[in-house]
């Protein structure tokens, strides 16, 4: 190895906040998508889902096209894998694996990677929506409404799952974020109203999960795109509490290390 | 205000870090001159790593006084993470990221980063570009995170035990990177707990035990002393010890431990070499299995701390 003095002469400095943030995005964005069991969660479930239960008379799905029940659904369950199962999983093998703390010693600001990860996860939601917006088209499905409550509500959901998943990466061990971001994921499936209607369970059973972000967003987004009204009250209120809730104890909770 | 020049790049005075009940940093004081080379020497535990991440900004100290770079890593800790690099113990990538991959958005971080493949080329990272962090053998994962602490052109960089693990031959190539950052300006702080590697870098050592700075200079000045170095030979049994003590300097000793078998202490340097073989050569002795061992660090931190160094 040759010696070449003046090589290392320092020239210190941070790059630009737009520069370091969208590189970030883009970094969180591919190590998002090249999990292959990320696949899994983000796309080949929510897209058999939909196909299966759209094409076969499994569930009573209630009056209208099984497509038209099962589209917001699945729009939902697309929000959680990515904002809450995805991302907490990463983060939480991020923290282990010292990533967070390199970041941490970087010029990179702790909210710009926040931003980062926040830009990531929206970047996965648009080409799930794009895609299972496409394969529901293509199976029939007539969506109504307003595509800007559409894009709030789907908001609202990712600010809620987000909060919970962070705050969930920034405490748990990372082999526990992993099994619980997994389970929750399979219940939610079953049991928050993305392929089986709320109506279909008990009483108490069901209040309790109306008060869940995964059901409140599925039924608000059923509300607009399939009644073509606009969301209830209560569907905003519940995403608007998780929120705040996950958002905030993540803020105080989140250990780096 | 003083100029950079003369600046230390790291003060430190009455630094104190609990966790708990646990005390890590004790009451630390070390002073690192800009444009050299500092080697935080001492056993697991001595609080090496804690004293590192405050003066990164990524610790928050319970009390003392602590400048880096002329800031306060607590209230200007962002301002200074773009003048330093930083490599740590372990870790540091994302798993699932390639080796390039990393390289390239650490540099993407900075204002004006050094030439990413050249920089992988010198340090043998030319050929896993493209592995992912996950197979990349330790060796690789080390110059990996070598690379990233300097990829920035920081004005001083933090090296958290940077040779661990490493064959002799990516040993030697790290030595080297660290040889031209001092060359060329850059303030190294590194710790270690090899003593040949302190001794071969570092123009300053500070030895750490519990929490403090026990001992600190140049190498020199903590090996000077000279009550460990020794010269031994064999030759033929019975030889004149008070001839060969006349010979060499005042303060050397002359002991023939077992028969055939000769113990020297003292200065031992080149001179006294050459007394020793020139002696032997006017008796017609063939001095064999010639061996010097000089006072070290190491002996250095046995004498002070009564214990191993790991």
């Amino acid at each position: 190895m040759a010696t070449t003095t003046g090589h290392h002469s320092p020239a210190p400095g941070a790059a630009p906040y737009p520069r370091m943030i969208l590189a970030q995005t883009a970094l969180e964005t591919r190590m998002l998508l090249r999990h292959g069991e990320q696949l899994l969660l983000t796309v080949i479930i929510p897209t058999l889902l939909l196909v299966l239960f759209s094409t076969v008379d499994l569930i009573d799905t209630g009056p209208g096209e099984r497509v038209d029940f099962l589209t917001p659904g699945v729009l939902a369950l697309a929000v959680l894998s990515t904002a809450f199962t995805g991302q907490a999983i990463a983060t939480g093998y991020e923290r282990r694996y010292g990533v967070l703390k390199r970041l941490g010693v970087s010029p990179l600001p702790r909210w710009a990677l926040l931003l980062g990860k926040t830009g990531a996860v929206l970047v996965t939601l648009v080409l799930q929506t794009v895609l299972l917006v496409a394969v529901a088209l293509a199976l029939g499905w007539s969506p109504r409404g307003n595509p800007l409550a559409v894009v709030g509500l789907m908001l609202l959901g990712t600010a809620a799952l987000s909060g919970l998943g962070l705050l969930m990466a920034g405490t748990l061990r990372a082999e526990a974020t992993l099994a619980a971001a997994n389970l929750l994921f399979v219940l939610l499936v079953l049991f928050g109203g993305v392929v089986v209607p709320l109506e279909e369970y008990p009483g108490a059973l069901r209040t309790v999960l109306e008060l869940l972000p995964v059901p409140a967003l599925a039924e608000g987004l059923r509300e607009v795109l399939r009644e073509g009204g606009w969301p209830a009250l209560r569907d905003v209120a519940v995403l608007a509490g998780w929120s705040a809730a996950g958002l905030g104890l993540a803020a105080r909770f989140f250990r780096w290390e | 205000m003083r100029s950079a020049g003369d600046q230390p790049a790291v003060e430190a005075v009455g630094l104190v870090k609990r966790y708990g009940e646990r005390i890590a940093v004790d009451g630390l004081d070390l002073t690192v001159p800009a444009h050299s080379v500092t080697a935080v020497l001492g056993p697991n535990g001595a609080g090496k790593t804690t004293t590192i991440e405050a003066c990164e900004g990524y610790r928050r100290v319970d009390a003392g006084r602590l400048r880096v770079l002329g800031l306060d890593p607590a209230v200007d800790g962002e301002k200074l993470r773009s003048r330093i690099g930083v490599m740590l113990q372990e870790g540091g990538v994302y798993p699932g990221a390639r080796a390039g991959e990393m390289l390239r958005h650490m540099a993407s971080l900075y204002a004006h980063p050094l030439d990413v493949d050249a920089l992988g080329e010198r340090l043998g990272l030319g050929s896993c570009g493209r592995t992912p962090y996950r197979r990349l053998s330790g060796g690789q994962r080390q110059r990996l995170a070598l690379a990233m602490a300097v990829v920035g052109r920081p004005e001083l960089v933090f090296l958290d035990e940077p040779t661990a693990g490493l064959d002799p031959q990516a040993r030697q190539a790290a030595w080297e990177l660290v040889r031209e950052l001092r060359a060329d300006g850059v303030t190294v702080v590194l710790s270690t707990h090899l003593m040949d590697e302190a001794e071969e870098l570092a123009d300053r050592v500070a030895i750490l035990d519990g929490g403090r700075v026990i001992a600190d200079g140049t190498p020199a000045e903590l090996c000077r002393g000279g009550a460990g170095d020794v010269l031994r030979f064999a030759g033929r049994p019975g030889l004149d010890l008070a001839s060969l003590r006349a010979a060499l300097p005042a303060d050397s000793e002359v002991s023939e431990p077992t028969p055939g078998s000769y113990r020297i202490t003292g200065d031992v340097g080149p001179r006294l070499l050459a007394t020793v073989t020139a002696w032997c050569a006017q008796h017609g002795v063939l001095a064999d299995r010639i061996t010097t061992r000089r006072h070290t660090l190491e002996d250095v931190f046995l004498e002070l701390t009564g214990r191993e160094l790991r």
